[in-house]
């Protein structure tokens, strides 16, 4: 799919330049964009590379474990016809408090993990149909939890902004609220699909 | 100096004596983290680089201000800034993508404008859906998805119009 974003919005440039007079603007952009890129990679290292340093301590010494553990009762509520403490489960929770926590390379091996263990778990009768309790979790890892926005703060701070960490509560408000409507519409969509069954 | 200040401080200072107290090595495990946290931007350049070209390149074009032009009337009447549109288009679609008009959004608008603040919450609180809900049933194989979708770009949605009006509410 990337090759049509990237294609798409190269070749859109031209086309749109070429109506407007604007191909001397776009010829020095594509060298522009170039060193950016680089900058905005050099930033990213900076906050990637101490969070990992500080969620690689807190793996080490047991917190995320100590965490997960907290959590498991909260998400079992919401994962139906699970085994408590099942494998399935344990999985769920270590992409849960992963995605929470920012650890953004391993919640998704843990997710994936996680959709296999439920399927061996549900053992459904027509395998290629999504399950509610996949598309639970699914639907759970496209709204953010991630409790601290270092991509965004990291940027904001490389861009002069006087308080990077002022979009904090909007940013928790934000993803509770995202969050709390993408599990309404999963509950309502569930039950409307059972109705028609 | 508000309450927001010392989550960082506070969470990082806690996890390492966290890891004192466990008897952790806790310099060897945070530079190992750090080797990781190299390699995780190692991995992403590629990418990244190629949509900070295209999305810069297209922002040179025009072509970005005539559709954030176009869709504009709309996402006032809504309460949204019209600059982070494009944002708003790309974010379910590509990580890196979203980080490239981000950082244009930055640059064109100043972080702590109104649009730059909409665009901080929106990239702090949102994920690319349909990366994810490709990987994740890719992993079990399910073609049909049910309302996987339209549950998750509700939630989407719900960002977009809640992360105006914090902003406002909050910020402003």
């Amino acid at each position: 799919m990337m090759k049509w974003v990237m294609t798409g919005l190269i070749l859109l440039s031209l086309v749109f330049a070429a109506c407007t007079g604007r191909m001397s603007e776009l010829s020095s952009a594509f060298l522009d964009e170039c060193g950016n890129a680089v900058t905005l990679a050099m930033t990213l290292i900076g906050i990637i590379a101490l969070w990992s340093g500080v969620m690689r301590v807190a793996q080490a010494s047991g917190l995320t474990g100590k965490i997960s553990k907290a959590a498991e009762p909260l998400l079992s509520r919401l994962f139906r016809g699970l085994k408590k403490g099942g494998t399935a489960m344990q999985y769920i929770t270590l992409n849960i408090t992963a995605n929470i926590l920012g650890l953004g390379n391993a919640s998704t091996p843990f997710g994936i993990a996680a959709m296999r263990e439920i399927e061996k778990e549900e053992h459904s009768t027509t395998p290629e149909k999504a399950s509610d309790n996949m598309i639970l979790l699914t639907v759970m890892n496209t709204a953010s939890l991630q409790l601290i926005p270092t991509t965004a703060a990291a940027m904001r701070l490389a861009h002069g902004s006087a308080d990077p960490m002022e979009i904090l509560p909007c940013v928790w408000i934000t993803s509770v609220a995202s969050l709390t409507a993408a599990l309404l519409a999963v509950s309502v969509l569930r039950r409307a699909g059972k109705r028609r069954i | 100096m508000n309450f927001s200040d010392f989550t960082v401080p506070v969470l990082i200072a806690g996890v390492l004596i966290y890891g004192l107290i466990k008897k952790t090595d806790v310099f060897a495990e945070f530079t190992e983290g750090v080797k990781e946290g190299l390699r995780t931007v190692y991995d992403i350049f590629p990418s990244l680089f190629c949509l900070v070209v295209s999305v810069g390149v297209f922002r040179a074009s025009g072509a970005s201000e005539a559709i954030t032009g176009l869709i504009a009337p709309a996402l006032s009447a809504v309460g949204f800034p019209p600059e982070c549109g494009t944002l708003l288009i790309l974010r379910p679609f590509s990580g890196s993508g979203s980080i490239a008009i981000f950082g244009q959004i930055l640059a064109d608008f100043e972080p702590d404008s109104f649009a730059g603040r909409v665009a901080s919450v929106i990239l702090g609180s949102s994920e690319t859906t349909f990366y994810t809900l490709s990987v994740y049933f890719a992993a079990v194989k399910a073609k049909k998805t049910r309302y996987a979708l339209a549950a998750a770009l509700i939630g989407d949605i719900t960002c977009a119009l809640v992360s105006a009006a914090a902003v406002r509410l909050i910020l402003s």
